[in-house]
């Protein structure tokens, strides 16, 4: 199958010529980079807003009057309202919160919301699908706040099993889960739970990183409270993560962490907190990053995130199909069988073959995987292994990437054959 | 540019395909100890029975790991049994000397010149046997850790029994 019949939606070799990494040989050959999930690779559009910020409005933001530091308050608060709408924020002026990453989203929502919202019998409802950053700050707030966490747990395929929600859900104040598993590519129902959760009185914390990326969002209709997500896992640049909440929501909570810009006036007694979204702000932003993320937002867009899901499903589809038929049993790829239950994200394990002694023979043959436990120990011990080999999908990825992934497998296999 | 022959000698891929010492020991008398790579999530338990003279009586390895980590525990456990804890110590200043990156730049094979412990200082003479083998890992850093990380859990079970044995 050529690369022009996988999808119709947009020419995946031109998309690949965007992005200026993708054109380095490695190992004398073409890069297959298929660790998306992890971090993706940046348009040269995204690297260009950066150095062009640099090169003629850099100054600091919300503080000069001088012109170049306007045009840069302007650029970072036209990027706000541009990553808003993306998600269909209704008010991305106010709801849209500029972090370092989703991590620090995720963290935000714990310490704000929960440190003033959650105590002794009260409970928090995750999912066994969690990566580390949407478990860890619920610990340890839990360790300050005393109340209960619990776990909605997995069928044999990796989905969320929904059997017990309802006495789950009895008592919850927040339902924290994943939009989409980065380890299985499990998508989750976000919007059924969300109508569960909030007739149970519970709110609903969306960690988004693995979809907002790869699925148009809407964040009305899935009807989450809160959603974190990254940059970088969206063709723009590290260091820029969002957080976006309901107004009401955000205006409600207390500030999280203390410094400049996020302050009303500070006097010998105390501070008043500024407005949103500054509120939440605290420190000089990156400006180059929320630019980039700017170009990241256009660029998607511009190739449409309903054709960038088809492409995904395409390639996905393709991917399961290729190494079902060439490696049949030895190779367990873990997660949802049916390519429109999740994203593109292939938890492989080779028989007999440890994923990091997996992942070292791929490298020969540049095709860039991650071995691991992806951040998600929980969900590890869940499948029963102690890491995978990940493979992941965006954009660039053509029908090439899947077999040279095969292809390397295959080399792996043999190397290894006892 | 390393190879994948460089890392995957033969006598550590029949380390990993056959490992020595596989299993537990009873605890008390032996010391259990664990070991995590928190990076790739590989785990190893160390049981380390010394007897009454400091002597390596018996030790088995527990845990999953990848070839590295499961063929140096393997070649770890055949090393020191029957070695006195001081000889267990000077052993492993040697290997994680072997391991560590000034001591064997990327560029030579690191076969010549004085071994040098992983604070640059110089170790004793010590044969390194088998273990020669996992010498190719320095020219590929991030797996220094799987084969350092039997090493280290073997560290702690040496700290404890040296606490219940005092020389």
């Amino acid at each position: 199958m050529s690369t022009a019949e996988v999808t119709r939606t947009f020419d995946v070799a031109k998309v690949k010529a965007d992005f200026p990494l993708l054109q380095r040989e490695l190992k004398g050959g073409p890069i297959h980079y298929l660790d998306s999930a992890a971090s993706s690779q940046k348009p040269q559009v995204v690297i260009d807003a950066m150095t062009t910020y640099y090169e003629t409005i850099n100054a600091n933001v919300h503080r000069g009057v001088y012109e170049i530091a306007e045009a840069a308050t302007n650029a970072l608060e036209a990027s706000r309202v541009r990553v808003g709408r993306f998600i269909g924020a209704p008010n991305p002026e106010t709801e849209v919160i500029f972090s370092k990453n989703a991590t620090e989203s995720l963290n935000l929502v714990a310490r704000s919301w929960g440190g003033a919202n959650l105590g002794p019998g009260d409970a928090v409802l995750l999912t066994q699908l969690e990566h580390h950053a949407n478990i860890v700050p619920w610990f340890q707030l839990q360790a300050e706040k005393g109340f209960e966490i619990r776990w909605i747990p997995l069928t044999a395929d990796a989905q969320l099993d929904l059997t017990d929600i309802d006495r789950l859900l009895d008592g919850v104040k927040l339902l924290a889960l994943t939009a989409m598993s980065n380890v299985t590519g499990t998508l989750t129902p976000v919007r059924e739970l969300t109508e569960k959760a909030h007739a149970a009185g519970a709110l609903v914390c969306l960690d988004a990183c693995q979809y907002v990326p790869h699925l148009a969002t809407d964040v009305v209709s899935l009807g989450v409270d809160f959603a974190a997500f990254s940059g970088h896992k969206m063709l723009g640049p590290t260091g820029i993560g969002v957080l976006w909440g309901r107004e009401a929501l955000l205006d409600a909570m207390p500030t999280f962490l203390g410094g400049g810009g996020m302050i009303l006036n500070v006097t010998l007694d105390g501070f008043t907190p500024a407005a949103l979204p500054a509120k939440f702000e605290a420190g000089t932003p990156p400006v180059a990053e929320i630019i980039g993320l700017h170009a990241a937002v256009d660029y998607l867009d511009a190739l449409g995130m309903d054709a960038v899901r088809e492409h995904e499903v395409t390639i996905t589809a393709y991917a399961l199909r290729t190494l079902t038929e060439r490696f049949g049993e030895a190779l367990t790829i873990h997660g949802p069988a049916e390519p429109a239950a999740r994203g593109g994200v292939l938890s492989l394990a080779m028989e007999g073959i440890h994923p990091h002694d997996l992942a070292q023979v791929l490298d020969e043959h540049a095709v860039c995987v991650r071995p691991g436990h992806h951040c998600a120990k929980p969900l590890m011990k869940v499948l029963g292994v102690g890491a995978t080999a990940r493979a992941s999908f965006y954009v660039y990825n053509d029908t090439d990437d899947v077999d040279a992934l095969a292809d390397a497998l295959g080399e792996a296999a043999d190397f290894f054959s006892f | 540019m390393p190879g994948l022959e460089d890392l995957y000698r033969e006598i550590i891929l029949d380390h990993y395909r056959s490992p020595r010492n596989r299993g537990e020991l009873e605890t008390p008398p032996a010391t259990r100890t664990e070991g995590f790579n928190p990076l790739c999530g590989d785990e190893i338990v160390v049981y380390l029975d010394v007897d009454a003279s400091g002597t390596v009586g018996d030790i088995r390895i527990g845990g999953t790991g990848c070839s590295i980590s499961q063929s140096s525990a393997s070649m770890m456990s055949a090393a020191v049994k029957g070695k006195t804890l001081a000889e267990v110590r000077a052993l492993t200043r040697a290997f994680k000397g072997m391991m560590s990156l000034h001591e064997s730049s990327l560029d030579t094979d690191g076969e010549s010149g004085e071994e040098l412990d992983a604070d640059g200082e110089p170790v004793e003479d010590v044969k390194l046997g088998d273990l020669e083998a996992l010498r190719g890992v320095v020219k590929f850093p991030v797996r220094i850790k799987c084969a350092t990380l039997a090493w280290n859990t073997l560290m702690q079970g040496v700290d404890e029994a040296a606490e219940a044995h005092p020389a």
